[in-house]
């Protein structure tokens, strides 16, 4: 998409600086004249939205690990007394980086659903798609060692059940689990080299994160048509000002979501038993993990074997790396996809209910929809995608990315000029 | 062309490149153990002390739990009835089957680490269908032996070696 960059610096040293090494360039013929599709929605503000909320729990983050003391015996004061009451504007900062991480899920969830929907995982754009998944796959291990840092007592049981999974390995489970927690059980040294790991994750993620914008620049932006890029011309619009603008506006209207949680619902979505302070003798009478992760925890739940149990969990996600090949219609977009387009909204309301399952106590009627439902997930991806991949009789897409937005008359007088 | 090439006898550069080849990778094993040894459980945990408990103080039908490597240990001070009812199950029923005289030394004393043995919560007290245990996050029970009757978890809580000191004395590790 991007050619050899045509930027010349206006100044005598931009241009000394250039000739040895180009960053200007590159910044320029990435976010400036890089060609995106004209028909982009607000759907594809998530990107940018995303890379402002890694910065921010980046940010927010390494200013709490100025005040936060990694042992566990003060972890907990340290996060309930220091950062929320004596820290000037620690309150603030904590209530932040909380609501950010679950403000990051939420745009990385309705990021993925729109890949989903417009078939941006299609070819040429299959890497780009598992670099997303190893990026959301780091963002689960990061959130889940973050979530044990203040070490509350639903922090200490969610980090039992967590590292718990790898003792369903037969024969090195247990020995596997000793090595995870340092001790026989979760304790004061999983805490240290948990923070250790969730400070050095988020950078991690931002590698991937690079290399996701440099494949995504290399094969170009999927579009809600799902046609490919024909004629730069007529086609596509500057990335600045057309879509750096269209992102600002997205993340605005994100970021008064963002204000309203952090100020009027700051605890809303956190536990009141992580208010407690973990004790080893001691398990909440109902586990529960964050919000965004209740939906492969339903999972976990519905499968009666813990082997089978875990492995259908991490299968729920691996499944995902899949999609490029399992789904084999030519045609992107739902929007020219019937059937497709209605499995996807079943998809959609079977992760929803998956999720709301995960949050309940498990009774026997709960569990047989649990079952149900995780069937539904599978099914989705191992039986619905291969056989609409041939079965489905698809609308006619349109010739290129101007004719499915422009009028008749100014596409064509387009391509008379 | 390849062909002649692979049918040339190995020389001496070919055995270099190998030797050196094995250096390295010896090199990096041997550096990376230390890495990956440091997480083990460490000299100051491995060296936790057995701890000794004394019985005297549980009347009949109430729990105890103690602090045993960082986790819970359950003793149960069990009534005639759990005794009788623990040893009455049809062991062809269990998931995993163990005779109650098994389990225990003495049967009024029942003695289990408190950790479920499905995803390492830990289950509450006279709970659950079997009067034994409920682990409160995915839903297993135990009876009163401390076997899994019902839920997710493969296996019965694990019984820790202890001995009885005295009849009201007992050392757990």
């Amino acid at each position: 998409m991007s050619g050899p960059s045509t930027y010349v610096p206006k100044s005598a040293i931009g241009r000394w600086f250039e000739a040895r090494l180009p960053l200007m360039g590159l910044v320029h013929s990435s976010f400036i004249a890089y060609p995106v599709p004209r028909n982009l929605n607000y759907m594809w503000t998530f990107g940018a939205i995303l890379s402002f909320m890694l910065v921010a729990q980046i940010l927010t983050g390494v200013v709490m690990a100025m005040h936060y003391i990694p042992s566990a015996n003060e972890a907990f004061d340290s996060i309930t007394n220091d950062i929320m009451r004596n820290v000037n504007y620690g309150w603030l900062i904590r209530y932040m980086h909380t609501n950010g991480g679950s403000l990051f899920f939420l745009a990385a969830y309705i990021h993925m659903f729109r890949g989903l929907y417009y078939g941006s995982f299609k070819p040429p754009r299959e890497v780009l798609w598992i670099l997303g998944v190893i990026i959301y796959f780091l963002m689960m291990a990061t959130a889940f060692m973050g979530y044990v840092l203040p070490w509350g007592s639903m922090s200490l049981a969610g980090a039992t059940v967590i590292t718990n999974l790898v003792s369903a390995i037969p024969l090195v489970g247990t020995g596997l689990a000793h090595w995870l927690w340092g001790g026989y059980a979760v304790g004061g040294p999983t805490l240290t080299r948990f923070y250790s790991l969730h400070y050095l994750l988020p950078f991690v993620i931002a590698a991937f994160v690079a290399l996701h914008v440099w494949a995504l620049h290399v094969t170009g932006q999927n579009n809600p048509d799902g046609v490919e890029v024909q004629n730069v011309d007529r086609d596509t619009v500057a990335f600045t000002p057309y879509a750096t603008l269209k992102d600002v506006l997205g993340l605005s209207v994100f970021l008064i979501l963002y204000a309203w949680l952090i100020f009027y619902i700051p605890n809303y979505l956190l536990d009141a038993d992580n208010s407690i302070k973990a004790n080893p003798l001691v398990t909440p009478s109902h586990v529960v993990p964050e919000w965004y992760l209740l939906p492969f925890y339903a999972i976990l739940r519905a499968i009666p074997n813990k082997l089978m149990g875990v492995i259908a969990l991490f299968a729920a996600i691996v499944v995902l790396a899949l999609v490029p090949w399992l789904d084999r219609s030519p045609v992107k977009s739902a929007k020219y996809r019937p059937a497709y387009r209605f499995f996807f909204w079943v998809f959609v309301v079977i992760c929803v209910v998956l999720g709301w399952l995960g949050s309940q106590v498990p009774t026997e009627g709960l569990t047989l929809i649990a079952r149900i439902c995780t069937v539904g997930y599978f099914g989705f991806f191992l039986v619905v995608m291969p056989l609409l991949s041939f079965m489905e009789k698809t609308k006619p897409i349109p010739a290129s990315i101007a004719d499915a937005v422009l009028p008749k008359k100014q596409a064509s007088a387009q391509i008379q000029a | 062309m390849a062909s002649a090439a692979t049918i040339e006898k190995p020389n001496r550069r070919d055995f270099l490149y190998l030797a050196t080849g094995s250096v390295a990778a010896a090199g990096v094993a041997a550096i990376a153990w230390p890495l990956i040894d440091q997480m083990n459980p460490d000299a100051s945990t491995l060296a936790m002390a057995s701890i000794e408990v004394d019985l005297g103080a549980i009347p009949e039908g109430q729990i105890v739990t103690v602090k045993w490597r960082g986790g819970p240990v359950f003793i149960r001070h069990r009534t005639k009835n759990e005794i009788e009812e623990a040893q009455n199950v049809n062991l062809s029923e269990l998931r995993d089957p163990q005779a109650d005289a098994q389990r225990v030394k003495k049967p009024e004393w029942l003695i289990v680490v408190g950790v479920c043995t499905h995803l390492g919560c830990v289950p509450l007290g006279h709970e659950g269908k079997y009067e034994g245990r409920f682990c409160p996050c995915h839903g297993s029970m135990y009876d009163t032996s401390g076997r899994i009757r019902q839920g997710p978890a493969p296996l019965n809580l694990a019984v820790p070696e202890y001995t009885f000191l005295s009849d009201t004395k007992v050392k757990i590790g």
